[in-house]
């Protein structure tokens, strides 16, 4: 049997390990391990659920913000506090403003890599890219000059020897099939998304006081004042930095994003037939100011678009049969957040090992299961339940995106379509938060200044006993925390993260999780160089550094 | 072939020379250094060839790495392309699997002896390092191997530095920082949750400047990141001085920027420079936002200074007096600076 490993798999967030057995140039099999555990569940109980926040917001900096707002909300729920309408609205603008930046950090920073060849970029006619970039979009960085000169400088670079992070990519790979002027425009915005970035997330600096890991959220609504009165609350000059913030990501998502996601996805259409899956679940986000949520919430089975089920998170439970840990009602048990159990039982090889014993437990991540299925999340979970629902928006952009490249819905179950769902959710949340940002300065021009419900902050006003849980539809998926409070104190703190579900392991019956079961049927033309497996993890967006092990099967 | 230098890379890009000349300049603010050194930061910068790094990424959550892309002088592009050369980095390489393994061990045994080493992220040594691993292998093997060929390490974060998060009690996983494994090489710690990217680009020019790493204080902290406290730099601080506090979120003294001490700052014993640099290109920081400072620069801010939302009583008894009385007069002896020795 010929083996081959492929350890770490890069540009994702984290330390995960992948197994996948390969036959006859295709994935037979795959295995989705997370192999780092800090126990943030255990270091939380016992302390102030006030501040869960802060510890939890450190689960991840990249998609920083996410897990603060679940817990606050959990807390919230908990003691049954209602938020104030500007903390909803600086919360939105905080989400709105990570959703944007980060999609755009994934498609440009963590997957363009794995469609953009960026050594034939150095044989594109710069004329001819000029070209190109003037008939998808009217932004102004397109003369032969300017594509001239970051291919000059790319050129410079790859002589020079000194690749750094570009050494020995799968460059020349036959999966790359975009022409060098493709390249070489992706390659340009490549490097003006990461000037980009930096400046539109001022708008969270702003209201977060830093990125990443803001710090202004509150149990109750947020720290930030408002007061047009004062050099110390947000003020009429703090609306028009955040409208230019707002302006910023809108025109690049609008001509550049968007564009470049249309050209590059023309070339690889046939990625509509691989890496799909069936369920999917959307926890809806961004709360109006009736009561509901901007994108809604919603549950998809086997594919069918004509029904859609309302979530109900008592119907998710973990599973940990073939995960690191033991429950106190046995391995085939399964427990809903509240009752969840953090005990690690780690029974995989001892380091350094080579492989991982993929028959019995091989992960530190549980398995969530909805209703006993699993459950895709994500930006292609969000666009499919709003689709279904006849959200009018996603509708027309996603329509739009679906003309543009002469398919139909049915192509957005997969890595094309998880790719393709990410940008038209970007879009969408980049005009979204210009509306936030009226709403806000309407309620500050009636004198409404209030940005915190603080009747609940001293803990001498709680019950001696409340649980409550937080949904959040973080850029990666729904995410949800869950916190059960005793005498002032956290007694219990569960986190169902969307790299949970999306790279679930095997659950109690052997049902591969999103990322496992996508992979299957994945082609790779070179098992040295599995670029084509690369796709369609990246097109998750893991937030995890994923180590991955292939096991190619000779062929018989 | 020649290895360039780090202004060649510049011009290269098409920084103009005014543009590196300014960003000379702010280093050496951030370095807490007078003009005068300027030319001598400007002449490193164009004679030294770009050093090598190698980032590992431990029991992290890439926040200080997110930090560093949000660097604006210079910026990411400029860091990434031309300040330094960086050989091995998980979150934004190209290369995965064996060609990312192969990355790393290139540049180790190329520039032995000479490259630097990022570490972002703790350590964890329970149970045979089982809950880190990567490559099959565990975080203190892979870094031992990795820092004992290197010229220097950089610590980032609260986590590679002092254990940070996974640290906290009851530190279910043995988490550490760099300094508790490796002894025998110069590793400078540049705490914060996450790090703030102007004292790394720092510290980077610090080290090609002078040839050496900055001084430190005990914890090893660079003295101009961490000499003084956050009060004694905070721009609330004559608040604090005459006992005027912001009682509740959102009251009038809280709307005013008044002192946030009693909601449970810890700027009075946080060693760190958020107020003179602030965050992202200068927009602001926790307490100039209206949030207390959490003190994450500090070892083991999550069990010492936690809870973050209680005036803090039991620490220093004179901060304690001090918010009840106003601090004018003791403020104006000077007996409230707190300096931080080497």
């Amino acid at each position: 049997m010929a083996r081959l490993v492929i350890d770490p798999v890069t540009r994702i967030e984290g330390h995960m390990r992948c197994e996948a057995v390969v036959a006859n140039g295709k994935v037979k099999d795959a295995y989705s391990s997370c192999t780092m555990w800090r126990g943030i569940e255990i270091i939380l109980k016992g302390r102030d659920p006030r501040e869960a926040w802060v510890f939890v917001q450190r689960l991840c900096g990249v998609c920083t913000t996410v897990h603060a707002m679940a817990s606050i909300r959990a807390v919230e729920d908990a003691l049954k506090i209602k938020v104030p309408r500007n903390a909803d609205l600086i919360r939105n603008l905080i989400m709105g403003n990570q959703c944007v930046q980060d999609h755009v950090i994934h498609f440009y920073h963590l997957h363009a890599l794995d469609w953009v060849d960026v050594v034939s970029a150095l044989k594109a006619d710069p004329a001819k890219t000029s070209e190109l970039a003037k008939s998808i979009s009217p932004w102004p960085n397109n003369s032969t000059t300017y594509f001239k000169a970051v291919q000059d400088k790319l050129k410079a670079f790859v002589e020079r020897g000194q690749l750094g992070i570009f050494s020995n990519g799968y460059w020349g790979h036959p999966a790359y099939k975009l022409p060098p002027e493709a390249n070489l425009m992706a390659v340009a915005h490549y490097l003006e998304a990461l000037d980009w970035q930096k400046e539109v997330i001022k708008m969270m600096a702003i209201l977060g006081a830093k990125n990443p890991h803001p710090q202004t959220f509150l149990v109750g609504g947020m720290a930030i004042p408002i007061d047009p009165e004062s050099q110390n609350g947000i003020n009429a000059g703090t609306i028009a930095a955040l409208n230019k913030y707002a302006d910023m990501g809108i025109e690049f998502v609008e001509k550049v994003y968007i564009p470049d996601l249309l050209a590059v996805a023309s070339f690889y259409k046939d990625w509509a037939n691989y890496g799909g899956n069936v369920n999917f679940l959307a926890c809806g986000e961004y709360p109006e100011a009736n009561g509901k949520l901007w994108l809604p919430a919603g549950v998809i089975k086997n594919k069918n678009l004509k029904e859609i089920y309302p979530v109900d998170h008592k119907k998710i439970m973990e599973y940990i049969t073939r995960s690191y840990y033991t429950y106190s009602k046995g391995e085939k048990a399964g427990l809903h957040p509240w009752d969840g159990e953090t005990t690690p039982n780690y029974t995989g090889p001892k380091p350094p090992y080579e492989y991982l014993n993929v028959d019995g437990k091989y992960s530190w991540g549980k398995a969530p299961r909805y209703e006993e299925l699993p459950m895709e999340v994500g930006p292609l979970a969000r666009v499919l339940v709003a689709y279904a629902s006849g959200h009018k928006e996603v509708k027309e952009v996603a329509d739009m995106v679906m003309k543009k490249l002469g398919v139909g819905p049915e192509a957005l179950f997969s890595t094309l379509g998880r790719t393709a769902a990410r940008g038209i959710i970007a879009l969408l949340t980049a005009y979204k938060i210009k509306d936030f940002i009226s709403e806000l300065a309407a309620n500050i021009k009636k004198g409404d200044y209030t940005i915190a419900n603080t009747e609940k902050w001293d803990p001498k006003t709680w019950p001696a006993e409340a649980k409550g849980m937080g949904w959040h539809d973080a850029p990666r998926g729904a995410l949800s925390h869950y916190i059960v409070i005793k005498n002032k104190k956290i007694e219990n703190y569960q986190m169902v993260v969307p790299s949970t579900w999306n790279l679930s392991p095997r659950d109690h019956k052997g049902v591969r999780g999103p990322v496992e079961e996508a992979l299957v049927g994945t082609p790779v033309a070179d098992s040295k160089q599995p670029l084509e497996l690369l796709r369609t993890i990246h097109s998750f967006d893991p937030c995890m550094a994923c180590g991955m092990h292939i096991v190619e099967v000779k062929e018989e | 072939m020649d290895k360039e230098t780090i202004y060649e890379g510049l011009v290269r890009r098409g920084v103009s020379r005014r543009d590196f000349l300014k960003f000379c300049a702010s280093t050496a603010a951030v370095l807490g250094l007078s003009s005068s050194y300027i030319p001598q930061i400007a002449e490193a910068m164009e004679k030294k060839e770009k050093p090598v790094v190698v980032w590992l990424h431990f029991q992290d959550c890439t926040g200080c790495s997110e930090s560093v892309l949000r660097a604006t002088k210079p910026t990411i592009g400029q860091i990434v392309l031309d300040v330094v050369s960086l050989e091995y980095h998980e979150t934004i390489m190209a290369a995965a699997g064996h060609q990312a393994e192969k990355s790393l061990h290139d540049a180790i045994h190329k520039y032995k002896g000479k490259y630097l080493v990022v570490v972002e992220g703790a350590i964890s040594t329970k149970d045979g390092g089982i809950y880190c691993c990567i490559g099959g292998r565990s975080s203190v093997d892979i870094m031992k191997e990795v820092a004992k060929d290197a010229a220097a390490i950089i610590a980032i974060g609260t986590c590679a530095t002092y254990g940070g998060i996974p640290a906290a009690k009851p530190n279910p996983t043995g988490a550490v920082g760099v300094r508790d494994i490796i002894k025998d090489k110069p590793i400078i710690n540049l705490p914060g949750c996450p790090l703030n990217v102007e004292n790394f680009t720092a510290t980077v020019v610090y080290f090609l400047t002078f040839g050496k790493l900055p001084k430190t204080d005990r914890l090893g902290r660079p003295l101009f990141a961490h000499g003084i406290l956050i009060h004694d730099n905070c721009e609330r601080r004559g608040y604090f001085d005459t006992g005027e506090f912001a009682k509740k979120w959102g009251d009038d003294a809280h709307r005013k920027g008044k002192c946030l001490y009693e909601l449970g700052c810890k700027g009075p014993f946080t060693y760190h420079n958020c107020p003179t640099i602030r965050w992202n290109d200068g927009v602001s920081w926790p307490v100039m936002a209206g949030h207390p400072c959490v003190a994450c620069s500090e070892p083991k801010f999550w069990d010492d200074n936690a809870p973050f939302y209680a005036e803090v009583t039991n620490k220093d008894s004179f901060f304690a007096k001090a918010s009840k009385i106003g601090l004018g007069a003791m403020a104006v002896a000077g007996l409230t600076k707190k300096e931080n020795k080497e």
